[in-house]
């Protein structure tokens, strides 16, 4: 069969390189309206909007009350002045009103440690250390009773820290016993892989509400007479169980994904199981799972509020005890609409963050 | 073997190794003198990998005994470390640690095993980086770098525990083939150093210039060891013809 003659090829003239043609503004359009499903679901944000705003500027912001006592609210706008009045005791609970400044405190403590563990660069064991000293603290000037401080107890304590010391302390406390699981499970050992997979299996398959009525109420009957474990104490340790259990999965997932190659050649390296696991493996583990780690540490701030079933006070339980106030009006809508501005703005501070670490890894190309 | 002799660097006697029932290694001798460099080839599933891999204990080896430096590996955890800090092995996949910088991959070791003091790991990777030519990549992470510069620091992470034995598992089977010749230069000027080498490779260029004898293996067996010259030019047995027939063309 006769071939085509071969027409050859020499690039002659260098084609420029040249920065793309602009498409910031074509994109937007694009996005927006660029086929017909796209243009009716922004049609149908953009009616929605126009019908609903209006009515919620109208009662948050024009008729809405910002001063003035029980009396000044009225049916027709938001109780703002109630928040006014009331925040403090969703904030901080029954804690003794002239005492505040320590659960003030003690915010500002996890804030500031928060804010300073965030840069990667700050990840070290003295941080960890200041947590440790800084969660000491926290318990110490909430619990008060030395250095002078007056002794409060935990059944006095109340919202936004009984949240956050409840979140870190389950987490903290957690997260260890979740690598031990996450480990056990991969054991060559049978019963302590049995174990751990019972463990695991069993608290996820147990409603976090009836873990928290097991420890308060079956606890005592369990534990000699006279002998009784504090409420917060109960609570944290059913939380801890559970978000335990939860990570412990989490880093499983992780765990599964790390390739043979690692452990082969850490094993060259005559690295022992232990500094494999702690050097090598869990920190990409870890790091594999953000998103993952991220979605557990949000729930957990957020089953922070089902401990008002023992009887603590957390933020959502000091909320509602404020609208029992008879002299007040009760403002539901705006307390609870307080409320979740608080936990969104914890929650979305931490899945931005889990964000922001994610791109740094993927452009250090640590993935 | 006289007592006071030194003992030879890897001595391999009788080793047997099976995957399930496939039967990988049969009856392996092979005595590795002090510096020799020897180049083991033959068809994939012909048990060389297996077989540097039962070396330093990263499979083991079901019936026979392996001695290296004079430590008989058995199942007690001691002789296994034992060997394993006087070996560096380097694998197809480069296998580093993704989550460390090419330094701390070079330091991870001799800090955590060895407890060598930060400085002096530092000067130790710094130096041996050199050696692989890439210190001016020590703060990058691993996914930063080609295939070819990522199997060079793989080189000087095993370097870095200064073992006297290396082992190669296919080191360059996993690269371009522009890249080939960067890992192979680094592996010939280490031959040159006097280290002993087991290297599993196709390159036959390489075994021809460095090797001290080439190994062939098939079917879980050394069917034929002789020097290169000997090897390329005269090869005996039947399957080694084979073999190095379907290499040339």
């Amino acid at each position: 069969m006769a071939l085509l003659p071969i027409e050859a090829f020499v690039l002659s003239k260098e084609a420029p390189a040249r920065p793309p043609p602009p498409r910031g503004q074509i994109r937007w359009r694009k996005t927006l309206f660029g086929d017909a499903i796209s243009a009716a679901v922004t049609a149908v944000i953009i009616v929605t909007a126009l019908f609903v705003l209006p009515k919620l500027v109208q009662w948050a912001v024009v008729s809405g009350v910002w001063t003035g006592g029980p009396s000044a609210c009225h049916d027709g706008g938001a109780c703002w002045a109630f928040l006014r009045e009331k925040a403090p005791q969703i904030l901080f609970g029954l804690y003794p009103p002239n005492d505040r400044w320590r659960p003030i405190l003690v915010i500002l403590l996890f804030l500031g440690l928060a804010l300073w563990t965030m840069p990667p660069r700050h990840w070290s064991v003295a941080t960890l250390w200041a947590w440790a000293v800084g969660v000491a603290a926290a318990l110490v000037l909430m619990g008060g009773g030395v250095f002078g401080l007056k002794a409060v107890p935990t059944a006095s304590w109340g919202g936004l820290p009984i949240t956050l010391l409840l979140t870190v302390l389950s987490l903290s406390a957690g997260f260890p016993l979740a690598v031990l699981l996450a480990l056990g499970r991969q054991s060559r050992l049978p019963a302590i892989r049995v174990l751990c997979i019972g463990f695991v299996e069993l608290v996820r398959a147990l409603p976090l509400l009836t873990m928290l009525f097991i420890a308060s109420l079956l606890s005592p009957l369990m534990l000699p007479n006279g002998l009784s474990i504090d409420n917060f104490l109960r609570a944290l340790v059913a939380l801890t169980i559970y978000a335990a259990a939860y990570l412990a999965e989490v880093l499983r997932g992780g765990l599964q994904a790390i390739p043979r190659g690692q452990y082969e050649a850490a094993c060259a390296l005559a690295l022992n199981k232990w500094k494999t696991a702690r050097l090598i493996v869990l920190p990409q583990a870890i790091a594999k799972v953000i998103p993952p780690l991220t979605n557990t540490i949000v729930v957990t701030v957020k089953n922070t509020s089902l401990v008002l079933v023992v009887g603590l006070f957390d933020l959502l339980s000091a909320g509602r005890a404020a609208l029992a106030d008879p002299v007040w009006p009760a403002p539901y809508t705006e307390t609870f609409l307080f409320i979740a501005l608080i936990y969104f703005a914890i929650c979305f501070s931490i899945s931005r963050y889990s964000l922001f670490l994610e791109r740094r890894m993927a452009s250090e190309g640590r993935q | 073997m006289n007592k006071c002799e030194s003992p030879a660097a890897i001595d391999l006697f009788g080793i047997h190794k099976w995957y399930g029932d496939f039967h990988a290694l049969r009856d392996v001798d092979l005595t590795v003198r002090r510096g020799e460099r020897i180049v083991i080839c033959g068809p994939s599933g012909s048990g060389k990998s297996t077989l540097i891999r039962c070396i330093n204990a990263l499979e083991q080896h079901d019936e026979g005994r392996i001695a290296v430096n004079g430590t008989t590996l058995t199942t007690d955890p001691k002789s296994v470390e034992k060997v394993r800090r006087q070996t560096g092995m380097v694998f197809q996949s480069f296998n580093l640690f993704p989550h460390l910088t090419i330094l701390e991959n070079c330091l991870l070791a001799p800090m955590q095993v060895k407890k060598v003091g930060r400085a002096e790991a530092e000067e130790l990777a710094r130096s041996y980086l050199e050696k692989v030519r890439i210190a001016d990549q020590a703060r990058k992470y691993p996914g930063q770098l080609s295939g070819g510069q990522q199997q060079r620091v793989a080189i000087a992470r095993a370097l870095c525990m200064t073992p006297n034995i290396m082992l190669f598992d296919e080191p360059t089977s996993a690269l371009d083939a522009e890249m080939v010749r960067e890992v192979l230069d680094i592996m010939v000027s280490l031959a040159e150093g006097g280290m002993t080498m087991l290297c599993v490779t196709h390159e036959m260029g390489f075994a021809r210039q460095v090797a001290d004898r080439v190994v062939f293996m098939d079917a879980g067996q050394i069917v034929e060891a002789n020097s290169p010259t000997e090897f390329f030019g005269a090869p005996q047995h039947e399957r080694t013809q084979k073999f190095l027939r379907q290499l040339l063309h």
